[in-house]
């Protein structure tokens, strides 16, 4: 075995390092480090279209290498050391479940640059990214409401954390603003991506006798479920209308790639600072796929909500909203603090689920 | 013209060197083949994958990492396969390993002394060493098979793991995610030179029991025991050995160092307890542990094989942009070429020109 590797890396240095001559022309390397699939259909093939329009638009000064299928724990700490040791000068870690990994490494390494998707650890050299999905998942509940017979919705959830819970919060205040007696349904698939475990979780929410489909986990696996079954649902991450043409009202799309032209632009220009961003829909780091299989009145009313909450006049948790036990949270008019909604803990009046503690 | 296999009179010598280097050159020829027709240049691909690896110091801490746990448990595997014990179910001893040892550090996360990471480590054998025990008591007590007990043991195991992280054991702190707390820094495997890497004291178990039980199989009444015994019960009775004695003492050792690997994986890698704590090195080893001939110190060269092919998919992927799912091909090869191989030990190949044969005897 020794011969033949010691044979191999004769044969593979005589013939003058691939490696460093490609790349003589030192463009500056910009990577990705993915928890699923590129293909998956959701969360990480949203992120790697931001990838190829990144490519597309700054392909003559960056390359974009990416890992994908590293799984959260030793193994992404020692990706993402690979990729600090490989050359890359800036790298996106595109899962919460990454953030620790994330942060031993950018300590290690003051030189290149980090950002991490969702998480709440910076560093000088290490910055958080982070979308408004409540806002989408608002206008969902309302789409819901308006469309659902039962009045009873299906949430497949992944992790308790508590940008999970503000999603299943503001899809029920939107359902509420439509149907003050919304019930919505919450199963813990506890994964990101699992197509087995996404299925047999909304087979058990439809058998419960939901009629309405949402997911915050990142495979179509829900959406052809809710196909087979004949009933509605909405897309995670990407436009999931492939997997169910006649199923899908709208989906949230997340639209990463404006945010990795801004920030690797950034990156060239020397201006690169570790920031804290949490833009929404009026900036574009996601958007609601067409709104399909619906009446034009609901698709009316879902449009007029998307442009009221990018004007700023909707802010989906504004008060009065009472916690699940019926306590109050909000007074009528009280907006929802920035800070409050990053460590939700608990759900509001309507959910129809016990938090796992 | 047809190709049979001929049995030898004897076990080719020849043969049992020559067939894991055979079947590495084939897997690295057919692996060549494949980058090729994914239109990558294949020399620059079989260079990023196998020996980009092994070119700077971080990185063969990261292989001694891998290598540990598929070491450590293929030792104890092979000891169980010489003496013909076929203990399927270490990634079950792995994981209960993995649980018993983290008892202390979960429970008591303020008890700061020298002497938890000991406790734990022994904590750890001993559960692996109680799990395996189960496939040998049934065993010896009620004749099953090792293999469907031992095996099926596995997700018993995995799903109580699954259940203690997302119950008893989460960390009230940690985001609602199916973890416990991280271990206090007395109850982590430090790190052999941290300087240089993340290389953690797990290789060195690893190391010294190949070395251990590679002195027993040579030089130790116990190893011949082993020996006999797998290739005879018939034979090792009449030495006055007992079989069912073997079935304990090979479960139980094979269990003890799955569950030293699980301790030591969790403790020095990991450092708090997860749903998933292992790509399948249970699984991984018994490949090791064939690749490596049931020799401890083969398999101490084949656990690091295998676990090159865990970095060189990443290492690959980075460069040139090839899919991960080729490591797992990779494994794939090596696996079937080595029992393919394996065969040329016991037969030769002989071209048989049957028209020839058959119109001699005709004629």
């Amino acid at each position: 075995m020794k011969k033949l590797i010691i044979a191999l890396a004769a044969s593979a240095a005589l013939m003058g390092g691939f490696s460093t001559g490609a790349q003589a022309q030192e463009k500056k390397k910009v990577c990705f480090i993915y928890v699923g699939s590129k293909t998956d259909g959701g969360w990480t093939q949203a992120h790697d279209l931001g990838r190829q329009q990144l490519d597309k638009a700054l392909g003559t000064k960056v390359e974009t290498p990416f890992l994908e299928n590293v799984p959260e724990g030793p193994d992404a700490e020692r990706a993402i050391e690979r990729m600090a040791r490989s050359g890359c000068a800036l790298v996106f870690t595109t899962s919460f479940g990454f953030m620790d990994a994330t942060v031993k490494v950018a300590a290690k390494f003051p030189d290149v640059k980090f950002e991490h998707a969702t998480g709440f650890k910076a560093a000088p050299n290490l910055a958080t990214y982070n979308s408004r999905f409540y806002e989408g998942r608002y206008i969902q509940g309302q789409i819901a409401a308006k469309m659902s017979k039962k009045g009873v919705a299906g949430y497949i959830a992944s992790f308790p954390i508590p940008e999970v819970v503000m999603g299943i919060n503001a899809f029920e205040l939107g359902a509420k603003s439509i149907n003050p007696n919304f019930k919505l349904k919450v199963v813990w698939a506890n994964t990101w991506f699992d197509p087995g475990k996404e299925a047999d979780a909304a087979k058990a929410l439809i058998d419960q006798g939901v009629d309405i489909l949402t997911q915050h986990t990142d495979t179509t696996a829900p959406m052809q479920v809710a196909s087979e079954r004949g009933i509605l649902a909405f897309g995670q991450a990407s436009d999931m209308i492939a997997a169910g043409p006649k199923t899908q009202l709208t989906a949230i799309v997340d639209t990463w790639g404006a945010y990795y032209i801004k920030r690797t632009q950034a990156l060239l220009d020397g201006t690169w600072k570790s920031e804290q961003i949490w833009d929404g829909l009026k900036d574009g780091i996601l958007t609601m796929a067409p709104y399909t299989n619906m009446p034009d009145d609901v698709k009316a009313m879902a449009e007029e909500t998307e442009a009221k909450i990018k004007s700023g006049e909707l802010h989906p948790f504004t008060g009065p909203i009472n916690k699940q036990d019926g306590s109050a949270w909000l007074k009528a008019g009280e907006k929802a603090q920035d800070g409050v909604l990053l460590g939700m803990n608990f759900y509001i009046e309507g959910v129809d689920d016990k938090l796992p503690q | 013209m047809r190709i049979e296999l001929q049995k030898r009179a004897r076990v080719s010598t020849l043969f049992s060197v020559l067939s894991p280097l055979l079947a590495l050159a084939l897997t690295l020829l057919f692996g060549a083949i494949m980058f090729w027709l994914l239109g990558k240049n294949p020399v620059s691909a079989l260079y990023s994958f196998f020996i980009e690896p092994l070119l700077e110091v971080w990185s063969l801490h990261e292989l001694a990492i891998k290598a540990a746990p598929l070491i450590l448990i293929a030792v104890g595997l092979s000891v169980c396969y010489r003496s013909n014990n076929w203990n399927i179910g270490a990634e079950g001893q792995f994981t209960i390993g993995a649980i018993t040892g983290s008892i202390l550090p979960v429970l008591y996360p303020a008890w700061h002394s020298p002497m938890i990471l000991p406790l734990m480590l022994i904590l750890g054998m001993l559960g692996g060493a109680l799990y395996a025990g189960i496939p040998a008591l049934l065993k010896t007590r009620f004749n099953t098979n090792e293999i469907l007990t031992s095996l099926m043991l596995v997700y018993i195991a995995q799903l109580y793991l699954d259940w203690l992280v997302r119950g008893p054991w989460r960390d009230p702190q940690g985001n609602n995610f199916p973890i416990t707390k991280t271990f206090q820094i007395e109850a982590v495997v430090p790190e052999i030179l941290s300087s240089s890497g993340r290389a953690h004291w797990a290789f060195i178990f690893a190391i010294v029991a190949a070395v251990a039980l590679w002195f027993m199989m040579r030089f130790m009444l116990k190893g011949f025991e082993v020996s006999v015994l797998g290739q005879s019960e018939r034979a090792g009775r009449f030495a006055g050995f007992s079989a069912r004695r073997m079935v304990w003492f090979s479960m139980l050792l094979s269990g003890a160092l799955a569950g030293l690997a699980g301790i030591s994986e969790v403790s020095g890698s990991i450092g708090h307890l997860q749903p998933i704590i292992s790509p399948g090195y249970g699984f991984t080893a018994i490949i090791v542990a064939f690749l490596g001939r049931l020799n401890p110190l083969g398999i101490i060269a084949s656990g690091l094989v295998l676990a090159l092919t865990y970095l060189g998919g990443e290492a690959a992927q980075l460069s040139i942009g090839i899919s991960d799912k080729v490591s797992r091909v990779f494994q794939g090869l090596l696996l079937f070429f080595v029992l393919s191989c394996d065969t040329l030990i016991h037969y030769r190949i002989r071209l048989i020109f049957s028209g020839m044969k058959t119109g001699e005897v005709k004629g």
